[in-house]
Formats: structure tokens, C-alpha cells, sequence
């Protein structure tokens, strides 16, 4: 009887798959920590403009968005061509500004109501009098930290 | 010899996984938040007088984006590319001319004292200058103090702004002030 003994059968051996999953885990977690939720549909398309002089946001949680631009193909037929405003998950006027400004400073925490800033997500071919509008509309309801969304634009 | 203990299978953890990667991919956005932050002046409350608002003249210049998306920088027309240069000689004045903004001694917190600049940057637009237009001229205007910036950091601390901490970050903003205006709206027909 020899100690080593000859290994009879010659089937190949099964690829081991157990680690399949830590490597599939490991994406899922850089997924979970580098993206954030969706808050909204988009119903308008924006493109927003590159400026090279971006900033952070300080804090997302404390962030609400305006979104101005032409409705997406999808509404034109109902919405026509004509840049439009959306709050949350609807076309808005400028008029309804001042309700999604109080319903956002409500739903935050009290202390930190004063660093509430608001994100105008504009398209970069919409015309400034829109936006006019909608900074005046903020500057009524006190909104007054704004950031106008831009992307740093490739080297 | 004791059992064996069969071992678990584990492929299916694979799958679930997966699963649960592919509800994250479909769900989140990764969307990095970035953008020109700003502040909006306060409205004014009817019936106050604009008092304050009234700026000597020789502290303020005026820049225009008209329909057509010119650009005007002190009632004259001027390429965006030379904008920069005319901000940032603006709001440092090195030749002590009379037509540009008086620089006034200011105590700095942990600093001393500092020729803090006096000038605004009034930035006005028209009903119809495109938003990318607007953009672009506020991100040159951010360019300019933010230069400035870098410039009074590296004199003084040898550093970067972005390289300084939170405290000298706040004496370098108060000796170099961002003081862009965003006037109220020139054409007064359309607003309600």
C-alpha cells in the first residue's frame, strides 16, 4: 500500500465558484456607496452648461431641485416645445415655487433649514427669462443659497 | 472520526447578489453634484428705500449680456476672453486710479490689517441672453476671485486656497470678497 496513492478517477475538477459572490458583493458596495437614489422622473430634458469653476455640494440631503428645460418627446404632444418648469414629478409655473419651497423647508430637519440650498438644473439653450423668474419667485419665498448645476467640462 | 459536515452551497449567493447589484444599477443615479453656488440677494420689503443699494460709481462695474449674447463690461463691448484680466483689475486697482474701486484698510480677524477691495461686480441680463451665455460669464467672474484667491494664499501662506485650512480659508474670503450682484431684472413688462 503505497502512501501516495494513485488518483484513479480523471475527471476535472469543478471551478470553485464560491468566491463569485465577494467579487459580485464587492461592486455592489462601491454601487451603494458612490450612487444616490433618484429623486424624480426627468420630464424635460436638460444638458446642463460646463463651467470650469464647479464646487461641491456641501450636503445632498438639504438640496432641492428645479428643473427647467424643453419637455421630453414623450410629454411634447401635451406640453408643447416651450422650456417648462419641473418640481418632484410634475410641470409647475413659477407660481408653485413658493408651495414645493415651503413643502421642501418643512420636510427638513429645523436646524438646518438655513442651509437649504436650492439646485436650478437648467437646460443650456433655455433663455435666461425663465430663469429670471424663477430666481425672483425664490428671492420672494427667501430661498437665497442657489447653485446653478454645471459640469466640469473634460480635459 | 466524526461526520463530515456537508458544505453549504453557496453558489446561489452569487445570484442573489447580482440581484441585488442590478436593483442598485437600475435605482440610484450616479450623478456627481456639482455646480456655481451663489447667493441671492433679499428681496426688498415694499415700501423701504434702495438706499443702501446705491453704490459710489467708481466701485462698481457694470456687466451686461444683451439678447444678442454680447458681452458689455463697463458700458463697453469686450470678448469674454478679456474679461478676466478687467475683473481682476477692477477689483485690485495696482495703480491707485481714481476711475477704479477704493481699496479700504479692514481689520481681519487673524489677519491684520488688509486694502479690502470695495467693488461689485453687477452682473445683468437680458429677458432673452441664452442660460449657457450666463453661465459662462458667471464662471469667468468665479475665475477671477478665485485667481485672486490663490494669489493672496500664495503670498501669504505659500499655499493654494484649497490647500488652506477652514480658518484661513475665511480670512483669504474676507480679504478677497465675492460681491457679484445679480440686479433685478431690466425688462419690468413681463413680471407679475
Amino acid at each position: 500500500m503505497s502512501k501516495f496513492k494513485e488518483n484513479n478517477n480523471r475527471e476535472v475538477p469543478g471551478i470553485t465558484s464560491s468566491s463569485l459572490s465577494d467579487i459580485v458583493f464587492m461592486l455592489l458596495f462601491f454601487f451603494m456607496v458612490t450612487t444616490q437614489f433618484r429623486d424624480s422622473e426627468n420630464m424635460v430634458s436638460v444638458n446642463i452648461p460646463e463651467a470650469s469653476e464647479v464646487v461641491k455640494l456641501e450636503r445632498k440631503d438639504l438640496n432641492s431641485y428645479i428643473n427647467i428645460g424643453v419637455p421630453i418627446p414623450a410629454y411634447q404632444g401635451r406640453y408643447g416645445t416651450e422650456p417648462r418648469i419641473q418640481l418632484n414629478d410634475s410641470f409647475q409655473t413659477t407660481a408653485d415655487i413658493r408651495n414645493f419651497i415651503a413643502a421642501e423647508r418643512e420636510s427638513k430637519n429645523e436646524a438646518d433649514r438655513q442651509f437649504m440650498t436650492v439646485s436650478i438644473r437648467a437646460d443650456q439653450n433655455v433663455r435666461m427669462g425663465i430663469v429670471t423668474d424663477v430666481k425672483q419667485e425664490l428671492r420672494r419665498c427667501s430661498a437665497l443659497k442657489i447653485m446653478y448645476s454645471a459640469r466640469k467640462p473634460a480635459e | 472520526m466524526g461526520k463530515k459536515t456537508p458544505a453549504i452551497n453557496s453558489s446561489s449567493t452569487a445570484d442573489i447578489a447580482f440581484l441585488l447589484l442590478c436593483y442598485f444599477l437600475m435605482t440610484t443615479t450616479m450623478g456627481s453634484k456639482m455646480g456655481l453656488s451663489r447667493r441671492l440677494p433679499p428681496m426688498p420689503q415694499e415700501g423701504q428705500e434702495q438706499q443702501n443699494q446705491r453704490v459710489n460709481s467708481r466701485n462698481i462695474i457694470i456687466v451686461r449680456i444683451n439678447s444678442q449674447d454680447r458681452l458689455f463690461a463697463g458700458g463697453e463691448p469686450i470678448d469674454i476672453s478679456q474679461l478676466k484680466d478687467k475683473i481682476k483689475e477692477f477689483l485690485t486697482n495696482p495703480n491707485d486710479d481714481p476711475n477704479l474701486p477704493v481699496r479700504e484698510m479692514k481689520e481681519i480677524e487673524g489677519f491684520g490689517q488688509y486694502p479690502v477691495s470695495q467693488g461689485v461686480i453687477s452682473l445683468q441680463n437680458d429677458r432673452s441672453t441664452s442660460y449657457n451665455k450666463y453661465i459662462e460669464v458667471q464662471n469667468v467672474l468665479a475665475q477671477a476671485i478665485n485667481e485672486l484667491r490663490d494669489d493672496f494664499a500664495f503670498k501669504n501662506y505659500g499655499k493654494k486656497f484649497s490647500a488652506l485650512t477652514s480658518e484661513q480659508q475665511d480670512i483669504v474670503q474676507d480679504a478677497i470678497p465675492q460681491l457679484i450682484s445679480e440686479a433685478e431684472p431690466v425688462d419690468i413688462t413681463s413680471r407679475r
